[in-house]
């Protein structure tokens, strides 16, 4: 009974969400690139690029409607910049959906383009967008950019929904031994990553200290890499700078609780002959400072990104093929690819949490390992 | 690499430390460390019921060694108890029966020399008798016969030859 009470509230609040979304109109710009229908190799390849990117705006469908006005169905997500005057902020509808540039908005005296989800501030006095060649702006320069992106709006939804859902664990064994309902669920994940990544690789004494960071870490990026194969299209630990944040906080970790052994390892190796000590300090600092946290943050971020490109791709064989298989058989043959690609996205999703998390787990524990054989 | 580093956003990634940060706050002390602490004391509950029911099995084992040990004793000694007792009828018996014998042999004893006293009386007094009787008879004869010598010899005669001839 309980389980269908939660169940009609969480489709409650589902609809109430859908609905709270606001459609509006797209600019009126004719030749705006990102309205209309994506129908060539070229727009599939164009519309693919742009959703590997972190976009400022929240939208979950588009349309044209009778008049031929481009609606998107979504919501704005607040813009907030620190630009050579100080914070700006304003709600990213103002860009009309226009991500090449030709909507200027003026605020504080200053004038922003947006081109490719990078928000640009135009030198004084300039009032439209010039490009080179390759298509570079060339009077405007980027912006330090805070805003409440898609991708941080991904952040802190997983991060709301994993403080709802372990707290709501924790809270259960005050009452009782055995968590019920969707706890239950949680308790042996949580089991898990303690017991087979925690444990063995940190070493038993310890691993303790570690486990809070590794646990948000792993679900962390486990939710969100599944949030990314919902039609609600977030990429986020596809986004680099998100990847290279937490490849940075294992790093700080290891390098702030690594022992007077692991110092001295990477440092003045023990057990070499000593002219060959120097050499060994470099290839040891910069495998700890770089090449570990590098490939942390690269081995997520390709595997996601590619993940989004080739179940998109896919999904594209619709349109790409349709002229030579008909309606029927591209979409039949897009959905039988994609289905497949994605049940294995799902399995990279977990994987991808795991390796991460295991790696980290890896790093810190050679940090703190004791060597008691010198 | 160049795309590479044009899309790297210094403010989202900003944003997701700042976040994270936050969230690893949050989790760790409303959630991780409850959590974990639960689990620890839940796992230690159970290897001490565990432990606690070893040694309770271990108990019940020495127990019934215990148990049956005392019983082996108390059969041990019931045994004793019932071979002594064999022993101490088994000696009665034959005690009875050799006082018994003795006590027999004795009355056989005393009847058989009251019986000789008896006879021996009883010879005397016969011998008493006959001799009384044949003076009697002696004196009836004598009295009666003496008168014939002839008689006198045949009768004397006849007296010494049933005598002798006893």
């Amino acid at each position: 009974m309980k389980i269908v009470l939660n169940s009609i509230r969480f489709f409650v609040i589902i609809a109430t969400a859908l609905f709270a979304t606001t459609v509006y109109a797209g600019g009126g710009n004719k030749n705006d690139k990102d309205g209309g229908q994506v129908s060539s190799a070229e727009e599939v390849k164009e519309y693919i690029l742009h959703h590997v990117k972190d976009s400022h705006d929240f939208t979950l469908w588009s349309y044209t409607n009778d008049e031929g006005e481009r609606k998107h169905v979504g919501f704005p997500l607040p813009i907030i910049l620190w630009t050579s005057n100080g914070l700006v902020t304003f709600m990213s509808s103002e860009f009309h959906h226009n991500d090449d540039g030709h909507v200027v908005v003026e605020k504080k005296g200053l004038r922003f383009a947006k081109i490719h989800s990078k928000i640009y501030e135009l030198e004084p006095g300039a009032s439209e967008i010039k490009f080179d060649e390759s298509h570079h702006a060339t009077n405007a320069h980027k912006v330090l950019d805070f805003s409440i992106t898609k991708s941080v709006f991904g952040i802190f939804l997983v991060g709301i929904l994993m403080f709802i859902w372990f707290r709501g664990l924790a809270r259960q064994y005050k009452k009782k031994k055995i968590p019920t309902g969707f706890a239950r669920i949680l308790e042996p994940l949580v089991l898990y990553v303690r017991d087979e990544i925690a444990r063995p690789n940190i070493g038993e004494k310890h691993y303790r200290r570690f486990t809070g960071y590794l646990l948000t870490v792993f679900f962390f990026i486990w939710i969100l890499n599944l949030l990314g194969l919902t039609p609600l299209g977030f990429n986020v630990t596809g986004q680099i700078a998100v990847t290279a944040a937490l490849a940075v906080f294992t790093l700080i970790i290891y390098l702030f609780s690594g022992n007077k052994s692991f110092w001295g390892h990477i440092l003045w190796m023990p057990g070499v002959p000593v002219l060959i000590r120097p050499i060994l300090a470099v290839i040891e600092l910069a495998g700890t400072l770089l090449i570990k946290p590098f490939s942390l943050l690269v081995r997520l971020f390709a595997n996601i990104s590619a993940g989004h490109i080739v179940v998109m791709s896919l999904i594209g064989i619709m349109i790409t093929m349709k002229a030579s298989m008909g309606a029927v058989g591209s979409t039949l043959l897009a959905f039988v690819l994609s289905f497949f690609i994605t049940l294995i996205e799902v399995l990279v999703a977990f994987l991808q949490a795991f390796i991460f998390t295991m790696l980290s787990a890896l790093f810190i524990g050679m940090a703190v390992e004791e060597h008691d054989h010198h | 690499m160049e795309t590479l580093l044009n899309d790297f956003s210094p403010g989202l990634f900003a944003m997701q430390t700042v976040l994270l940060l936050g969230l690893i706050f949050l989790l760790v002390k409303f959630a991780w460390k409850p959590i974990l602490n639960s689990l620890n004391d839940r796992e230690e509950g159970i290897k001490n019921a565990l432990e606690s029911a070893e040694n309770a099995k271990k108990e019940m084992q020495n127990l019934k060694a215990n148990n049956e040990q005392l019983l082996k004793e108390a059969r041990a000694e019931r045994d004793a108890l019932l071979k002594e007792a064999r022993e101490i009828k088994e000696s009665i018996i034959s005690d009875a029966k050799e006082e018994a014998k003795e006590v027999a042999q004795t009355l056989i004893e005393n009847a058989q020399a009251s019986i000789q006293q008896e006879k021996q009386a009883a010879l005397s007094e016969l011998k008493h008798q006959v001799a009384e009787l044949s003076i009697g008879i002696a004196e009836t004869v004598i009295k009666k016969e003496l008168s014939i010598k002839e008689d006198q010899l045949e009768l004397v005669q006849g007296l010494l030859e049933d005598v002798t001839l006893k």
